[in-house]
């Protein structure tokens, strides 16, 4: 019977191996942390729908328990060669593998915002990142204690279409995601304005622009077209941020309590290492390529390595499970070819 | 504002800065400006740091202020750069130390262009060449004078006479750091601290026993903004340029203001009277300003240096409160008196800035 060893145990790689492990294959899922679920479980709701993505890491939990993946937590790979079509792999535990194909799941980091160092993060307690945000979701705010901010700020596009960052691409999941966590947060300050600070609002996925709505009509948050320039804080420790608001052209001052910054996805450390372990070649935005764009989204230039989820790119939860199961699919193409 | 995510951002941006040797270039304008600065630095250097330090007599503006300023040729401000570092090849060095901000960043922009585009070097040098059969290598080390000086404050703090503590209450002297917009903001990886966050005169301000005050427009122009002045129809943006600057510090009670460009202490010192004048308002303690000093004119201060040699009667704002603070003894009889003990000239009378 067939091998196949999957590199990354977030969604991807948990929905590849019970797609590949339902299609009859070994298969071996290899996880650095001491759980599964990658980013998606540090998130506490997800968009459009605001379910909790415990449901969606559950979800997939309960079918994978029904296979026979063999899953190895707090492991990660440090050797790889291939013999005629059979990779050798060695983990840091020392453990063996043999594998006839190889899934490449590493994912993304979320973009360090100490970079945007004009934006205060790590200067200025109240500048927070979307990651931050959800931290506060999870703990219900414990750590703001009796803080009620009054007026609070959503920055877009935080190291995404920033050429200054270095990264010229869309994260594509901020802008949904801004206006979920907008919507999170006033549930809990239905009393604070909000503000989201946007380049371009890109609602493309179904039941976002709905969500939108929902946030102008309902929630009455505050969607301005604006770039931020530069944050400080006033003597009484509040935010002062200065922004452009293109639409009029117009420089603008605003006194925020509280900013938050919404870090696009770049190349998770683990997808930089396996890239240089087996040598796999990367996109012009450092993500891993895959060998035809537009025809194959899973196929990499090494023969026998495959490639899902957000190790090629941004992608939304839904996508990311998609190309996944055709990720399978496609190894499943090729292992009887 | 969190010193940990601040200690991490200043050791991302340090530099190498020589050690000795320095060809030393003036400012075109802070001889005028504030004229004791750039003598208190040579003097620093030569008698307290004991460092070898050269100036040329043939140096000449380096354009900047007309290349900010809109009307000078790129082609023309290279060739002009690059006869300076032939002046400093010439003299046998290496190091190359401007006294202005805007000197500096010219200097930085020109080489990185060189090093980006090889084949305009090419050209300047020819250029250069012919119109004055001048060659040239390019500096090894190019640093501020500002830099020279944050190299060496720990070395200044331990010959200081004077601590920047105020006497009456034993507290730090209370300082607000104004830097050059030239010095890093175009190329943060060149400045002591980056761009958003620089370092270089709070280096200096912490080792000497003061305290830099944050404030929102921290990172404002001071008004010159060379077109905003330059171009006289501008001028009342470069007041309210400075204006707000004023308007966000002094609720933070600033005990002084310390710079390091040249049009920068000119700007904060002056438009404070400028404000005085035109809106009756005054920033400082008791109808007196916030006084607004050098980092050469600090430096000679603790070192103990008298006030007026170090030229702090040129100043608009008057700087006799801060000295007092700081127990600093001075002469008034000697103000206004020159090196000979001829009468400099007394200033009129503001009409609501208070002066001694």
């Amino acid at each position: 019977m067939k091998k196949i060893i999957i590199i990354g145990g977030g969604i991807a790689g948990m929905q590849a191996a019970v797609k590949l492990s339902s299609l009859g294959y070994i298969v071996d899922l290899i996880e650095k942390e001491d759980d599964l679920g990658g980013q998606v479980k540090k998130w506490k709701k997800i968009f459009p729908y605001l379910d909790e993505s415990s449901k969606i890491i559950e979800h997939i939990t309960t079918n994978l328990k029904k296979s026979n993946v063999n899953i190895h937590t707090n492991s990660s790979i440090s050797f790889v060669e291939k013999k005629s079509n059979t990779f050798r792999l060695i983990s840091n535990k020392n453990k063996h593998y043999e594998a006839d194909a190889i899934v490449v799941a590493t994912g993304f980091d979320v973009f360090d915002a100490h970079k945007k160092e004009e934006y205060g993060y790590g200067i200025f307690p109240n500048v927070i990142t979307n990651e931050d945000l959800e931290k506060l979701f999870h703990s219900n705010f414990a750590e703001w204690e009796e803080k009620k901010p009054e007026k609070i700020g959503f920055i877009h596009c935080v190291g995404s279409r920033d050429a200054k960052a270095g990264n010229i691409y869309c994260s594509k999941v901020c802008c949904v995601t801004a206006v979920k966590q907008a919507i999170e947060l006033k549930q809990h300050f239905p009393n604070a304005d909000v503000y989201c600070f946007y380049m371009d609002l890109r609602m493309y996925g179904k039941h976002f622009e709905e969500l939108y709505k929902e946030a102008q009509e309902r929630y009455n948050i505050n969607f301005v077209r604006a770039r931020l320039s530069e944050v400080n804080e006033t003597i009484a420790q509040k935010l002062l941020i200065k922004v452009e608001d293109t639409l009029t052209s117009k420089p603008m001052k605003l006194t925020l309590d509280c900013i938050v910054l919404m870090a696009g996805m770049v190349p998770s450390k683990g997808t930089q290492a396996i890239e240089k372990l087996l040598k796999l070649n990367i996109d012009e935005n450092k993500f891993l390529a895959v060998k035809q764009p537009v025809l194959s989204e899973n196929e990499s230039n090494q023969e026998g390595v495959f490639i899902v989820g957000t190790a090629t790119g941004p992608k939304t939860i839904t996508d990311t499970l998609n190309d996944a199961s055709a990720c399978a699919l496609a190894i499943h193409e090729y292992l009887n070819k | 504002m969190k010193l940990e995510g601040l200690k991490k951002i200043w050791k991302e941006y340090q530099k190498e800065i020589a050690d000795n040797n320095y060809f030393y270039v003036r400012s075109c304008v802070r001889q005028n400006f504030f004229p004791g600065s750039e003598t208190t630095f040579l003097r620093i250097m030569k008698e307290e740091l004991g460092k070898n330090i050269y100036e040329n007599p043939c140096h000449t503006t380096c354009t900047a202020i007309g290349y900010h300023g809109d009307i000078i040729p790129l082609d023309t401000v290279m060739t002009v750069v690059a006869r300076q570092f032939a002046l400093m090849t010439e003299s046998g060095y290496e190091n190359l130390v401007p006294s202005c901000i805007t000197s500096f960043g010219l200097y930085t922009e020109v080489l990185d262009t060189w090093h980006h585009f090889p084949e305009i070097e090419e050209k300047i040098r020819k250029y250069l060449k012919k119109a004055t059969g001048r060659e040239f290598e390019k500096p090894k080390n190019l640093a501020h004078a500002s830099d020279i000086i944050y190299k060496f404050c720990k070395e200044i703090a331990a010959k200081a006479k004077y601590k920047l503590i105020n006497t009456n209450t034993g507290e730090p002297i209370k300082v607000v750091d104004h830097i050059g917009c030239h010095y890093s903001k175009m190329f943060p990886s060149k400045g002591i601290g980056g761009a958003e966050y620089p370092y270089v005169l709070q280096g200096m301000i912490e080792a000497w026993g003061g305290e830099i005050i944050d404030y929102p427009e921290r990172r404002h122009c001071c008004g010159f903004g060379f077109r905003q002045f330059i171009v006289q129809a501008n001028r009342g943006y470069s007041v309210s340029c400075s204006k707000k600057k004023f308007d966000s510090m002094e609720q933070y009670k600033p005990d002084m203001i310390i710079t390091n460009c040249p049009g920068c202490p000119m700007f904060l010192d002056k438009l404070q009277y400028a404000i005085s004048e035109m809106e009756g308002k005054v920033y400082g303690e008791n109808g007196h300003g916030i006084p607004v000093f050098t980092y050469e004119e600090v430096a000679g201060l603790v070192l103990g240096y008298d006030p007026w040699d170090i030229g702090l009667q040129v100043h608009q704002v008057a700087c006799e409160p801060l000295l007092d603070k700081i127990g600093i003894p001075y002469d008034l009889s000697k103000k206004y008196l020159d090196v000979n003990g001829g009468c400099l000239g007394k200033p009129e009378k503001a009409n609501v800035l208070k002066t001694y």
